[in-house]
């Protein structure tokens, strides 16, 4: 499931009325819950040679936490953007909640909270003052008293943003996406640059707002994020859609099963595991050996190597994750350029 | 979350301008550069003048005394270091940091950001006017402009002037060091030409020329004729409407938001 397919053809009927104001109960608006609250179709957004977004396509269903991943200078930035309205894309067609960012700019704007990557605040600036200042550019903004609390920033209402650290900078960053009292979050390399117990904080606080009823759109570089966070996860490699599906789905269907890592106590011919119909893949790593497969792999392994007489030690078993499935992915895109990733 | 009615064209919450000018004006005041260059710097040049008694004899061919005829010249100075210093280089600073970006995912239009500080610096400028008249007329008696209508418009024209040379700086330089560095190779020559260091008349005829075209010999030459009591004549008010609306347009047109 989730391919590019179900990205809805731009038609008439998905464009908003003439003045774009949405009623209560607008099916394009609000979205039936669970439906798509952001559709983005056959996006093109291109800098120089190579940068940017090529061709990508994809919903975001209302409620969900959406990751995008994908390497560095893959065009996670540039889809986020363009979804807020803050570029235009070369073409394409865009719509969240019923509008579109250009042109609606600041209905869209009222109800799409952003946190940007690399993006500051003046150094002098007070937190609470912040806070209050982007309170009154929205007309039903959060209280901001009660959002710095709900943050842990109300201890902080007076510290210059130039004298914050990083985790508190980031919250700072998520009480000003919120402050809006957005529909939709867009949260892009939240947790970059924060140590672990910060990270662990700060994904708590987009379980938090989730739970809340905003749905988030999530862009990071942190497979272990995406895995814990993320209902759905696009995979996005030069400029194109390489995957999107669950994490779970993404690693099974990507990683195929499990890994199996041990030293045998005597040398045996590959062919003892390779000829199993769990086993995949073997590799030689100097004494180590690495079985990739499926099903019952770890069972199926121990048994061929008890029959021909080895004994595993040192043995390590792990499921395929999300990581494994990047890495497959992003390297199948190496090895064939030309062809395009593989899209489950 | 609750649908809401929001119209597709809806504009910020009234009030919202002004809380960002509140807000940049407390910025302002814990980053001081505009105070301090543009009212304390020509505060201390008065006093300075003021000690040396031969600027208290009339100046050649003129009913003012050559102390009375340096305020336009510190009035100038004021004007050039709030509007080629303080103005671009926070703005630029902004635009680096990415505050102008952070602006542009907001329902606040980022144009709001240069609109508050071109106000604040604003207010500077004219404040560092009051202080200069206020204070030349108060503790060294010279008079108030008696042309104060020729010689509001004469300021009003140098602020518009400079301000749009500050906002092309602004517009163009990448960051704010190279904000700072254009500024400052401005601010000798335009002084220059105001008579900072050596007065207007000393200067050989083809100087002396070229200077008319310059904003701030037309400023001060603006404001002279208004303190002798005469309605400042049209070209040097021409001279700063003309680098208003040019450097102005060329502003708005080449200023990048990121």
């Amino acid at each position: 499931m989730g391919t590019t397919r179900n990205a809805r053809r731009p038609g008439p009927e998905g464009r908003p009325g003439p003045e774009g104001r949405p009623g209560p109960g607008s099916k394009s608006v609000q979205g039936a819950p669970g439906g798509p609250i952001v559709t983005v179709s056959r996006l093109r957004k291109v800098y120089g040679p190579g940068a940017g977004v090529q061709d990508v396509s994809f919903c975001v269903n209302s409620g969900e936490i959406f990751g995008i991943i994908g390497p560095n200078g893959a065009g996670k930035t540039t889809t986020v953007e363009c979804v807020s309205g803050m570029r235009t894309p070369d073409s394409g067609v865009i719509s969240v909640l019923g509008l579109d960012p250009r042109a609606d700019r600041a209905a869209v704007r009222e109800r799409v909270g952003v946190q940007l990557q690399e993006s500051a605040l003046p150094p002098l600036i007070k937190v609470g003052e912040v806070v209050e200042l982007f309170a009154s550019f929205y007309r039903q903004p959060a209280d901001p008293a009660e959002l710095m609390e709900a943050l842990g920033l109300s201890s902080k209402r007076g510290t210059r943003f130039a004298r914050l650290s990083g985790g508190l900078k980031q919250r700072l960053s998520i009480a000003l996406a919120l402050i809006g009292n957005p529909q939709i979050a867009i949260l892009d390399e939240l947790t970059t640059g924060l140590d672990p117990q910060a990270r662990r904080d700060t994904w708590a606080l987009i379980e938090h707002v989730r739970d809340r009823g905003v749905t988030v759109i999530l862009v990071t570089h942190f497979m272990d994020e995406a895995e814990r966070l993320c209902d759905r996860v696009m995979l996005i490699d030069h400029g194109t859609v390489a995957a999107l599906d669950t994490p779970a789905a993404l690693a099974r269907s990507a990683g195929g099963g499990s890994y199996l890592r041990f030293v045998p106590s005597a040398p045996f011919a590959d062919e003892v595991l390779t000829r199993l119909g769990e086993v995949t893949a073997l590799d030689h790593a100097g004494q180590r050996i690495q079985v990739t497969g499926t099903g019952d792999l770890v069972a199926a392994v121990i048994r061929a190597l008890e029959a021909a007489g080895v004994e595993a030690r040192d043995v390590q078993a792990e499921s395929a994750t999300l990581d494994d499935a990047y890495v497959r992915l992003v390297h199948q895109e190496l090895r064939n350029p030309g062809q395009g990733a593989l899209r489950s | 979350m609750t649908a809401r009615a929001v119209p597709a064209r809806a504009r910020p919450p009234a009030g919202a301008f002004g809380k960002l000018v509140k807000v940049e004006g407390k910025l302002s005041l814990r980053a001081p550069l505009g105070i301090v260059l543009g009212i304390l710097v020509p505060v201390i040049f008065l006093v300075i003048f003021h000690a040396m008694p031969a600027l208290n004899k009339p100046a050649r061919g003129s009913t003012l005394t050559l102390f009375a005829e340096y305020i336009p010249v510190l009035i100038c100075l004021s004007l050039c270091l709030i509007a080629l210093i303080s103005l671009p280089i926070p703005l630029v600073n902004d635009r680096q940091l990415g505050v102008l970006r952070r602006f542009s995912a907001t329902p606040a239009p980022p144009s709001w950001l240069m609109a508050s500080k071109v106000l604040i610096n604003l207010a500077q400028a004219l404040l560092a006017i009051v202080i200069l008249l206020a204070g030349g007329a108060v503790f060294f008696g010279v008079h108030l402009p008696p042309q104060w209508a020729g010689f509001l418009l004469a300021a009003l024209l140098a602020i518009a002037a400079m301000f749009a040379i500050g906002l092309l700086i602004a517009a163009v330089a990448p960051s704010p060091q190279v904000a700072g560095v254009l500024g400052t190779v401005l601010v000798y020559p335009l002084l220059f030409f105001a008579g900072l260091w050596v007065p207007r008349e000393d200067l050989s005829p083809l100087w002396a020329h070229i200077g008319t075209f310059t904003p701030l010999n037309a400023a001060v030459q603006a404001m002279e004729q208004a303190m002798q009591g005469r309605f400042p004549a049209a070209e040097p008010l021409l001279v700063m409407a003309a680098y208003a609306v040019i450097f102005g347009i060329a502003a708005v047109r080449l200023f990048r938001w990121e």
